[in-house]
């Protein structure tokens, strides 16, 4: 498993290597003068030197991209052209709160997305399966920022029931930092009045950040059951008398599960991407608001960071769930052998 | 101990009703083995998920009754009569769950259907590996299916169908799936131990050959219904049925396929009337096509549903 | 004709089928539907932010715009930007999955990592950081949704063309003596059309998403184009008190993705029998 496990840590480096490679290629390539970008519209063409000289733009190309690739290795993202703040810093800075609010979504998503695909494949053609594929069809088919803002114009305007926007009470403050996560840190902190806070104001972005992946997830479990059900073992298992329930909770979720979990991978990736907008719809200080705020200032410096930090975590993710599923289905593992 | 009688299955289909098994009566006595052989088509799995209370959703059983230690298991649904037949499947490739280790895939079934704790399950089955000869039998539990060969998992589903200590157990042509050598081996292993342990044993086939090594008696099926049945021995030296004596006659070595009859099985939902194999029959006669030919009874329990049993048949039928 | 049979036995696949065939009608004739066409551009401050009512079904907006008319003129880009996306996606993605599929070596070795790191990261962050980078507006965020996706056709084709290069048919075509081309393009492609025709469908409904995602973070259409995802973000500033704002335009971009994906899942059913639901 181990040997697995580093197969598929080195698997994920070309492409990765080949991200860092397109990050470059976007910001020196595709403006016709990054220079010109870099000193906006206004420059003298001795301002425009001056930058060309600073940054580098003045070497070989090849020169550059070496110099980029040393700089991306070592950690160094840049300043932001904005702020003129180092980028990584803020990235650390917000990249817990972002992690917070998608890893709970995804819970959210696993959590109601495999009964609900069970139940509706247990239920084939009944009510309980219709229901789900109105659920699946449906959840995937709404935009997550119309979703936000109708979520926030129900509960949390009409209703009043639920906080409109931010990540915790401004007047309870943030509790210490350990983590970064507040749901742990308020729980280190033995504060359960902001561990309550924290999940009020994570209610709203996380359901609605959780509607895709519950959908497809719901979805995949589904289709998974109705697959496994039709297999040879399944009909042996009947024969052999395993218990009804356990038959199906286990034995066959078990088989069917591993195709969900596949695509917890791809999930992630929607997920994240839905976390641009319904980040700022919350006004949730994370990655998400981040880019947006780069778009909106055209620090594309900051925006090419947070592509490079999240196809990071999006390849740490799918070699998460790799492993995952050598654990599920031993056969994964051994297939690479 | 096992009789069915007048078991009749049908299931609706998109194109009419398919008449899978139609009064079909035969018996398995205590410790008495009995094959069932027929071309693919001819109802054997249906009777197999019959007996084992796992027909599909969807089939109906018009008639008959399946009784087994004296109570009918498909008016009584009660789990009761699991465990008590055990089942060794077709495909031991398919058949096991592969995201499961071996003997936790068994020990659930046990821990519905045996006696005793888990510690005692865990030995018993240790000891059915011994008994099945499978190498390192206490490793095996802990081993998932992929890591056996296909003799090793037959053996394993063996031990199984083995593990609630059944009265009957119910064989689905369980060795066609592996190479000959292994087959032999197999078939070898589950006449052991069937009589060891005083099994009554129903095993299911296309192959006459396996047949003769296994069963006493033997019930040939053709579309559904019961041909001929009888000991094995007499059947296979004297068939009677056309249906038998042609594919006893195609191979003269009787021990190879049912193939080479003019005509293929025809489809559940199309049966024809009257004596179904009419319509592929060298003796057929003008009332074959009207009634259902009832079993006729011979010498020591050989029965045979064919009216003209003793006409000979024609030389290029036989060529 | 007989697919066409299948799908619409499946009352949900139909339903997608009608969604979209509506939505294309719409989008064709949207001058000629929308009750005001002429007033959708122009602010009529008098009226704005009017509740629905038989005036204005949609209510108005911000700038007195009837949101009606706005969401059918919306249809067309809309329909425009997926068609177009999608096709441009398909021009780059079929021919990349065709060569690497079938080829060996470094050539489609390096096409497929490429892909790689394409799908590597969110399509979204991919295509704000590009449509950031050229110049913001509507051309750049459709040059690039069509850059970011290619590389799912080239992944889809290119899975099929493995698949094929081995069967049998192929084969013999080849012992034949047919050229590379003419496999690729008569046999090769014909039998990976109904893969391509499902994530062609089911990615105009991603577009969509992904375009009125665009839209509402000021990296797509620009004002006063009736764009649904602009016109969402435009509704933010007037809540809680003009609830149709943002409601109608969402619903629309709801009901056309809901029927590409309908569609889609529909075409997915008869063109794989294996996973046919109603088995």
């Amino acid at each position: 498993m181990a040997r697995y496990i580093l197969r598929r840590i080195l698997l994920a480096l070309p492409a990765l290597f080949g991200l860092v490679l397109l990050t470059f290629v976007l910001t020196r390539v595709i403006p016709a003068d990054p220079a010109a970008t870099l000193a906006g519209d206004a420059a003298t063409p001795a301002q425009l030197a001056e930058i060309r000289a600073r940054y580098g733009l003045d070497r070989p190309l090849w020169e550059q991209a070496v110099t980029h690739m040393r700089q991306v290795l070592s950690g160094d993202l840049g300043s932001s052209i904005f702020s003129g703040r180092p980028v990584m810093e803020e990235i650390v800075f917000r990249l817990p709160a972002t992690l917070e609010l998608t890893f709970v979504a995804l819970l959210l998503a696993t959590g109601l997305g495999v009964p609900l695909g069970l139940l509706a494949a247990l239920n084939h053609n009944g009510p309980i399966d219709h229901l789900a594929r109105l659920i699946s069809v449906g959840g995937l088919a709404i935009a997550s920022f119309w979703l936000a803002i109708m979520l926030q114009l129900i509960f949390a305007m009409d209703l009043d029931v639920l906080p409109l926007r931010g990540r915790i009470d401004v007047a309870l403050g943030a509790p210490p930092t350990v983590t970064g996560f507040f749901l742990v840190d308020s729980l280190l902190a033995g504060r359960l009045d902001l561990l309550v806070d924290t999940l009020r104001h994570l209610a709203l972005p996380a359901v609605t950040l959780c509607l895709p992946g519950l959908a497809s997830i719901a979805r995949f479990t589904r289709s998974g059951v109705l697959e496994t059900l039709q297999k040879d073992f399944v009909l042996y298992a009947q024969a052999a008398g395993y218990g009804r329930v356990r038959l199906a909770a286990i034995y066959v979720l078990r088989n069917a599960v591993t195709v969900t979990v596949a695509q917890i991978g791809l999930l992630f990736g929607a997920l994240i991407s839905g976390a641009v907008a319904v980040e700022a719809i919350f006004d949730w200080p994370g990655l998400g608001t981040y880019a947006v705020q780069a778009i909106l200032s055209a620090d594309y410096k900051a925006l090419l960071a947070v592509t490079l930090v999240v196809g990071v975590v999006y390849a740490v993710v799918n070699v998460l769930v790799d492993v995952a599923q050598a654990l599920i289905d031993p056969r994964v593992a051994e297939q690479v052998k | 101990m096992l009789s069915v009688e007048g078991l009749s299955v049908r299931i609706g289909t998109g194109r009419g009703q398919a008449r899978i098994l139609d009064e079909v009566t035969l018996s398995v006595p205590r410790g008495g083995t009995l094959g069932v052989v027929g071309e693919s088509g001819c109802g054997k799995s249906t009777l197999l998920r019959a007996i084992l209370g796992i027909l599909p959703r969807g089939t109906q059983v018009p008639a008959g009754a399946i009784l087994f230690e004296g109570r009918d298991i498909l008016a009584d649904r009660a789990a009761s009569a699991r465990g008590r037949i055990g089942f060794i499947p077709q495909d031991p490739y398919l058949s096991l769950n592969p995201v499961f280790t071996a003997g936790a895939q068994i020990l659930e079934a046990m821990r519905h259907h045996a006696p005793g704790t888990r510690r005692d399950h865990k030995a018993k089955l240790a000891e059915l590996f011994r008994a099945v000869q499978l190498p390192d039998p206490e490793a095996a539990l802990d081993k998932y299916p992929h890591e056996f060969s296909g003799g090793q998992r037959q053996r394993l589903l063996i031990a199984a169908a083995l593990a609630c200590d059944p009265a009957l157990v119910v064989a689905d042509e369980p060795t066609t799936a592996l190479d000959v050598t292994t087959q032999r081996e197999i078939l070898a292993l589950l006449r052991q131990l069937t009589a060891a342990r005083g099994l009554s044993l129903l095993f299911v086939t296309h192959d006459f050959g396996v047949l003769a090594a296994v069963c006493e008696r033997v019930a040939v099926l053709y579309a559904g219904r019961v041909a001929e049945t009888g000991l094995t021995r007499a059947v296979l030296d004297d068939p009677r049925h056309p249906y038998t004596r042609m594919l006893l006659g195609c191979h003269p070595d009787r021990a190879v396929d049912l193939t080479g009859i003019p005509g293929t099985v025809p489809a559940a939902t199309a049966q024809p009337a009257g004596c179904r194999f009419h319509p592929r029959c060298p003796l057929v006669q003008p009332g074959c096509a009207r009634e259902v030919p009832p079993m006729l009874p011979l010498a020591e329990g050989h029965a045979v549903a064919c009216p003209f049993h003793a006409l000979p048949l024609p030389e290029p039928a036989l060529a | 004709m007989t697919a066409l049979r299948h799908l619409l036995r499946d009352p949900v696949a139909a339903l997608g089928l009608a969604l979209v065939l509506f939505a294309i009608v719409v989008a064709l004739f949207a001058p000629w539907l929308a009750p005001y066409p002429e007033d959708a551009f122009e602010s009529r401050l008098l009226q704005r932010l009017k509740p629905p009512s038989a005036e204005f079904p949609f209510g108005t907006d911000n700038l007195g715009r009837d949101i009606l008319s706005r969401v059918i003129l919306g249809t067309r880009s809309a329909v425009v930007v997926a068609v177009s996306v999608v096709l441009a996606a398909m021009l780059i993605g079929v021919p990349v999955g065709l060569w690497a599929g079938w080829r060996e070596g470094w050539v489609s070795e390096t096409l497929m990592r490429v892909t790689d790191v394409f799908l590597a990261v969110p399509q979204l962050i991919l295509a704000l950081a590009l449509g950031q980078l050229m110049a913001p507006g509507l051309t750049t965020a459709m040059v690039a949704l069509a850059l970011t996706y290619w590389p799912f056709f080239a992944r889809t084709v290119h899975a099929e063309t493995r698949r094929l290069r081995g069967a049998l048919f192929v084969d013999a075509l080849a012992g034949i003596g047919a050229s590379t081309p003419r496999i690729l393009l008569l046999h090769v492609l014909p039998n990976a059309a109904p893969a391509i025709l499902v994530r062609a469908t089911i990615g105009m409904g991603f577009t969509i998403l992904t375009a009125a995602i665009l839209g509402f973070l000021g990296v797509g259409a620009a004002p006063p184009s009736p764009d649904w995802g602009l016109a969402v973000a435009e509704a933010r500033q007037h809540l809680p008190e003009a609830w149709w704002f943002p409601t109608f335009p969402g619903l629309a971009i709801l009901l056309l993705v809901l029927g590409f994906n309908l569609l889609g899942d529909g075409l997915r059913d008869v063109a794989d029998p294996r996973l046919r639901r109603g088995r």
